[in-house]
């Protein structure tokens, strides 16, 4: 593997004067490319015909390859056809005779990625260069960029599969008690097996709607219904779905609510953040607590919506990792929590969607606030990357 | 977490596993073979129910909190009595590709369990290791 930095030339040209000639002239130059901070330089193989070229090509591994279209038996026409498709095959530069039109039309259908017409000045071959240059640097990118997408990809699903697969092991374990008549004569056990049953396959069940969310989200696909929208309403409806839970805890919900909370937003979106950040107020409180849900539409852009909870708590390390797919905060005080590890991961994207963003600040066993400030105008932000 | 009333004579196990569902399980299965069974979540819990009581037999999750977890609290079980048959269950090997086994030699030589069992486990393998000890059956 050579430096980053260096990219590795062929030159090809049965005329030894060119072959030293660029020889000498790339020597010494450097090139630079944006983004890159050091110039790049250029390492030099030189191949005096035809077979030769083909030979080094085949056994060496070139980022550009300056090729004579001219040399004996028309060889030059033939590599690069040869190249064409080749996994990291160079880029290649027709050097040649003359500049004709028809020449260059040909070489560029082959795959040919510039020409340069002899006899050339160091300064045309530089710009060739540079070009080139930048082409290959661009091209890596991507390349590397991909490979880290895939395994990204990989990663992601070897969690989905262990995720989806603990819910399964657990039910099939409490399906096996029954079949072997463990819990024959205590229909109270029996009871207690068959609720924890339905409480897995409910964990399961939101995590896979979670998922698809989040692969909405991701693709772009998810058809965003804008239109006016109160916050207040969506707060009041999202409060009341977990007044249940949480008058079972004893936990108050209170609202407040500050200046104009009209937003044009997708409703469903606001719903799928608040949903996620009040579930977590409630789950991750103490027994008594308090979850305040606040609004600020104070300014005239922009809108927060910050959730606080009177519960465990978390430290900064957690904090810092708690936007990950998949994160799950284990200590001995969320034990008995379950949840699907997307929920955090969703209200990011979508904050973001929505031209905004979410934040955390907590302290261990006082309390978590999660504040999601977001466009007053969701629509002018859709071109955001979530 | 429970600790059920001895009845006289059962023999009693401690079983220790972070995962909730798997150690019900275990519990149900233990209490239908006559055991008073002990639980625990964890490492520490584990600690405080062997303060409490020492059971005739544990069945220990490797990795519960602490990555290894399982190794040092069958350790501890053998310093307080080296007779208590200890059973280390383990994910370890679907989830990493680690293997242990008590049939190494080398391994046989830190690891302070007598069986080793791999996750998924059915109770019949435990109970086959059990027979295999000479643990006596209800």
């Amino acid at each position: 593997m050579s430096e980053p930095n260096v990219l590795r030339v062929l030159v090809a040209d049965d005329e030894a004067g060119i072959r030293l000639g660029v020889r000498r002239a790339l020597d010494g130059m450097r090139v630079p490319v944006e983004g890159y901070g050091d110039d790049f330089t250029f390492a030099v193989d030189l191949a005096a015909d035809g077979e030769e070229a083909r030979r080094k090509l085949d056994e060496e591994r070139f980022d550009i390859l300056l090729l004579d279209h001219s040399m004996p038996g028309r060889l030059g026409m033939e590599i690069l056809e040869d190249l064409r498709g080749r996994e990291g095959a160079p880029l290649t530069v027709m050097i040649t005779a003359y500049a004709s039109l028809d020449m260059a039309v040909r070489a560029t259908k082959q795959g040919a990625f510039d020409f340069l017409a002899k006899p050339f000045t160091p300064d045309e071959l530089e710009d060739v260069l540079e070009k080139a240059s930048r082409h290959v640097v661009s091209d890596r990118e991507a390349r590397r960029l991909a490979k880290e997408r895939r395994q990204v990809r990989f990663e992601f699903l070897s969690v989905l599969a262990h995720e989806l697969k603990a819910p399964l092991g657990a039910v099939e374990g409490y399906l096996m008690l029954l079949e072997d008549g463990i819990l024959a004569q205590d229909p109270e056990k029996t009871a207690s097996v068959v609720g924890r049953c339905r409480e897995r396959i409910g964990g399961m069940r939101k995590l896979i709607f979670d998922l698809l969310d989040l692969t909405r989200i991701e693709s772009g696909t998810k058809q965003r219904q804008l239109g006016a929208v109160d916050v207040a309403v969506v707060v009041a409806r999202v409060i009341e779905t977990f007044t249940p839970e949480a008058e079972r805890r004893g936990i108050e919900l209170k609202t407040v609510l500050r200046g104009d909370t009209l937003m044009h937003a997708d409703a469903g979106e606001l719903e799928i953040i608040l949903n996620n950040l009040v579930s977590n107020a409630v789950k991750y409180n103490r027994d008594a607590g308090t979850v305040t849900v606040r609004v600020d539409g104070g300014e005239p852009d922009r809108l927060g919506i910050a959730v606080s909870d009177t519960g465990i708590g978390m430290s900064p390390e957690e904090t810092a990792r708690l936007f990950g797919e998949f994160v799950r905060i284990r200590n001995e005080k969320t034990g008995g929590i379950s949840g699907s590890g997307l929920g955090l991961s969703i209200v990011r994207r979508l904050a973001r969607l929505c031209g905004g963003d979410v934040t955390v600040a907590s302290a261990p066993d006082e309390g978590t606030t999660f504040t999601v400030t977001l466009d007053r105008d969701t629509a002018a932000s859709e071109g955001g990357t979530p | 977490m429970t600790t059920p009333p001895e009845p006289k004579g059962a023999p009693c196990v401690l079983l220790v596993d972070d995962d909730r569902d798997f150690l019900d399980q275990l519990a149900l299965r233990f209490e239908r073979e006559g055991y008073t069974v002990i639980t625990a979540g964890n490492e520490k819990e584990a600690g405080e129910r062997l303060a409490e009581r020492l059971p005739d037999l544990a069945v220990v999750d490797l990795m519960m909190d602490q990555m290894d977890g399982g190794f040092t609290l069958a350790y501890r079980i053998k310093q307080l009595d080296p007779a208590i048959p200890v059973l280390l269950v383990t994910g370890v090997t679907a989830e990493t590709g680690l293997e242990f086994s008590r049939d190494d030699r080398g391994q046989q030589a830190w690891i302070k369990a007598d069986a080793v069992l791999a996750k998924p486990v059915r109770f019949e393998q435990i109970q086959r290791e059990l027979e295999r000890l000479g643990v006596r059956h209800v």
